[in-house]
């Protein structure tokens, strides 16, 4: 009896010494080593691809926003092109999607009435509405939108900045990323990257 | 080009780059793992130990050692979560409950990271890298030591020595697992994933708004995450997280590091037993699984048959648009199949059959590849009940590998594979019995159902991943998830190890014109077969009050 808990007690101190020698190495060295490698080689990026606008952050690259009108949490402002519905109004601290199953009755509800929103809300037929347009993001930080979701808004946005159509078209064309090497990533828009451009064409 | 002839040519680049890897790293980790020699740091780690790393251990003490380590690894991530707020880098996060605590610890360490904590809003710098991470790291070594133990079983013969378990653990962190993670975790840095000790910084957008943006060592524990088939995300959207995963690049990164060592480890098997061929036949019954379910769930979620998502025009809910349908359902089964857990996009809103496929996915115990060691040890286990049935067909003594399964195999065998389906069905049906499943669905009807099968399933067979609509964080489902994934993880270990133990001490049988070719195709083909008919005789009908009742409903 004795003996075996001597040997358990000893297994157990060997145990927890293994557990902070390896911790140091795998918990300490190697996430210093890797920060080192990434802010020293890929500065920008291991921070989180800021975008500037007049010297000021205004935004990740890589982290979706809203863009309401001044003070509102739900009402899209139409001189911006607007990104997917988000199920954390774009916080990024609380991120994760809705979880509604594929056939869910408030999700049908959902979707039905981001349709006729989207619709409406672009002067568009409801047929010409995305899924994406209509569906909430995984990260509900989704910082693209489709092509296609771009393109309803055109009209939209064009108007509301006074700015021709063409010109804001050829800004979308512009900012549309197509697949990687043919087959990596579905084409999309940034849109933060695309606001950003259209403010600048405003402004001018 | 269009979006299914992409989805075929990354399936396609992802097989090619496996196949073209798993030789090399196959053959190493056998070297790895048959060495005579250490290296420099290995030695400081077991001087600072006082471990003999070249003391053979018999199965008992090599459980032993598996049991003390984990049992120390618990009780320091808990004390650690539980003091986040004291130490310094906390971000300003108070200490976590005990119950979710306790959840989370077992969590980690039995490699299963289910999370019912949110990551941006709870886990404290120190927690994410010093504990959270290690883990990561630790818990896969432990993994892969317990199938390697299992190999040299049938390696061996007329010894009871199955290894030294220190050595194997800190061999799989030091050699295997640190280089190939420092590599990925500069790669997704390079691609865009975050690397910081920064603090939460807000920013004002265009529109005046403010947006918090978080900080963290995220690209660093992303590659552990996913190669250590682990699943933790750094944040609560998992790698759905533009910062965890910011684009087609990394997302086929992040799968490739999902499977490339749980298809890889049936090389060293084959090295390891002295025949590339045994390896290449449970290869096989890994690949064919793997892909048929990539196939069925693509096709589904291409189709979107789901009532909402007709309306939306495609399966476009908790999916990213840089992903969309293609990626995500190859990431989807890649994750369900090794026992990662991690997400790039949510299960809850994949359609009513996918989710099935999904939960079939883990429901077969993770060996399609499974994770890292266990999706060996699991694959052959089934082996091993394979060579049985074959055997009870023919009324010849079963023989796999030159041993004999006799009795005692057979039962350690049976208790295997009973482990895991008995905490998932029994788990779900006291859920649900009590209330408890009930008051957590966020769905309704036999999807809400789906979400509480889902959360047991995964727990149990060590998955992670979630049917996330569950609501986890309460007493109930903490202690009694955290309770499926120890017993789910360190139970099956205890009977893989006794069974190492009593094949290394037989002497081998010759091979005989009746002996069963267990490196054939008809053996593969028996494998897959066994495989299918033992899982959907177990969850055949949990699985039709679920997602079947939903995906034939619509």
């Amino acid at each position: 009896m004795n003996t075996s808990v001597v040997n358990t007690a000893r297994m157990l101190w060997a145990a927890l010494r293994m557990l902070l020698v390896l911790t140091v190495v795998t918990g300490v060295v190697y996430p210093l080593v890797v920060t080192g490698i990434g802010q020293a080689a890929f500065h920008d990026k291991a921070n989180g691809s800021m975008v500037e606008v007049d010297g000021k952050g205004v935004g990740s690259k890589l982290i979706g926003q809203s863009w309401n009108l001044p003070g509102s949490t739900d009402r899209p402002d139409p001189k911006w092109f607007q990104g997917r519905p988000s199920n954390s109004g774009y916080d990024p601290l609380a991120t994760g999607s809705g979880q509604l199953g594929a056939s869910d009755p408030t999700l049908v509800k959902d979707v039905k009435a981001a349709r006729n929103q989207v619709a409406e809300f672009n002067g568009v037929p409801a047929s010409e509405v995305p899924a994406d347009a209509v569906t909430g993001s995984a990260s509900a930080i989704d910082p693209d939108i489709s092509p296609e979701y771009a393109d309803i808004q055109v009209k939209r946005v064009a108007e509301a900045n006074a700015l021709p159509v063409p010109q804001v078209q050829k800004l979308v064309a512009d900012h549309t990323s197509g697949r990687t090497f043919g087959f990596l990533d579905q084409p999309r828009v940034n849109v933060l990257e695309l606001n950003i451009a259209l403010k600048e064409l405003a402004d001018n | 080009m269009g979006p299914v002839l992409a989805d075929v040519l990354l399936v396609t680049a992802l097989i090619g780059a496996l196949a073209l890897v798993h030789r090399p790293l196959g053959d190493y980790m056998a070297a790895v793992y048959s060495s005579k020699r250490h290296l420099r740091v290995e030695k400081w780690i077991y001087r600072s130990v006082g471990a003999n790393p070249d003391a053979e251990m018999r199965w008992p003490a090599y459980l032993r050692g598996v049991l003390a380590f984990s049992a120390v690894s618990v009780l320091f991530l808990y004390v650690l979560q539980r003091v986040q707020d004291k130490l310094p880098l906390s971000l300003g996060f108070k200490p976590i409950t005990p119950d979710q605590a306790f959840n989370t610890a077992v969590s980690f360490v039995s490699n299963t990271n289910w999370q019912s904590y949110s990551g941006e809003a709870a886990m404290s710098h120190v927690t994410q890298t010093a504990g959270l991470a290690v883990q990561n790291f630790v818990s896969a070594a432990v993994g892969i030591a317990v199938a390697v133990a299992l190999v040299r079983g049938f390696a061996r013969s007329r010894t009871g020595d199955l290894g030294n378990f220190w050595t194997d653990l800190v061999r799989g962190v030091v050699r295997v697992l640190l280089p190939i993670s420092v590599v990925a975790a500069v790669l997704l840095i390079a691609a865009g994933a975050v690397q910081n000790f920064g603090d939460i910084h807000t920013i004002t957008t265009l529109t005046g708004d403010k947006q918090a943006i978080s900080p963290g060592a995220v690209a660093s524990q992303e590659a552990i995450k996913d190669l250590g088939t682990n699943g933790g995300g750094f944040f609560n959207a998992n790698s759905a997280h533009p910062f965890e995963n910011p684009g087609g690049f990394t997302n086929l990164l992040e799968i490739f590091l999902l499977l490339v060592i749980p298809f890889s480890l049936p090389r060293t098997f084959g090295k390891m037993v002295g025949s590339v061929k045994q390896g290449y036949a449970i290869l096989a019954a890994m690949g064919t699984i793997w892909l048929l379910a990539v196939v069925a769930v693509t096709w589904i979620e291409f189709a979107h048959p789901g009532t909402a998502s007709q309306i939306a025009g495609g399966s476009m809910e908790g999916k990213e648009q840089r992903f969309g349908e293609g990626p995500s359902s190859l990431f989807a089964v890649s994750t369900t199949m090794t026992s990662t857990g991690s997400v790039n996009s949510f299960h809850d809103s994949f359609q009513g059959l996918s989710g099935g496929v999904l939960l079939l996915g883990m429901m077969l115990g993770e060996i399609a590849p499974g994770g890292v060691g266990s999706g060996l040890y699991g694959m052959l286990i089934m082996a091993v009940i394979a060579v049985f049935i074959a055997g009870l067909m023919v009324g010849r003594t079963p023989e796999y590998l030159g041993k004999k399964i006799g009795t005692r195999e057979i039962k350690l065998a049976a208790c295997y594979i009973l482990v895991t389906p008995a905490l998932v069905l029994i788990g779900t049906a006291l859920a649900m019995a009590l209330g408890k499943g009930e008051s957590s669905m966020t769905n309704i009807g036999a999807h809400g159902f789906s979400e509480v099968l889902y959360a047991y399933t995964s727990a149990s067979n060590n998955n992670g991943s979630a049917f996330a609509g569950f609501a986890a964080n309460t007493e109930y489902h903490n202690t009694m998830l955290g309770l499926c994934m120890a017993l789910g993880r360190f139970l099956p270990m205890v009977f893989v190890l006794a069974l190492a133990g009593s094949l290394a001490e037989q002497k081998p049988v010759p091979e005989t014109a009746g002996t069963l070719r267990t490196e054939k195709p008809l053996f593969t083909g028996l494998l897959v077969g066994a495989i299918m008919i033992i899982t959907g005789l177990t969850f055949f009908p949990a699985l039709a009050l679920g997602p079947l009742a939903e995906g034939l409903a619509t």
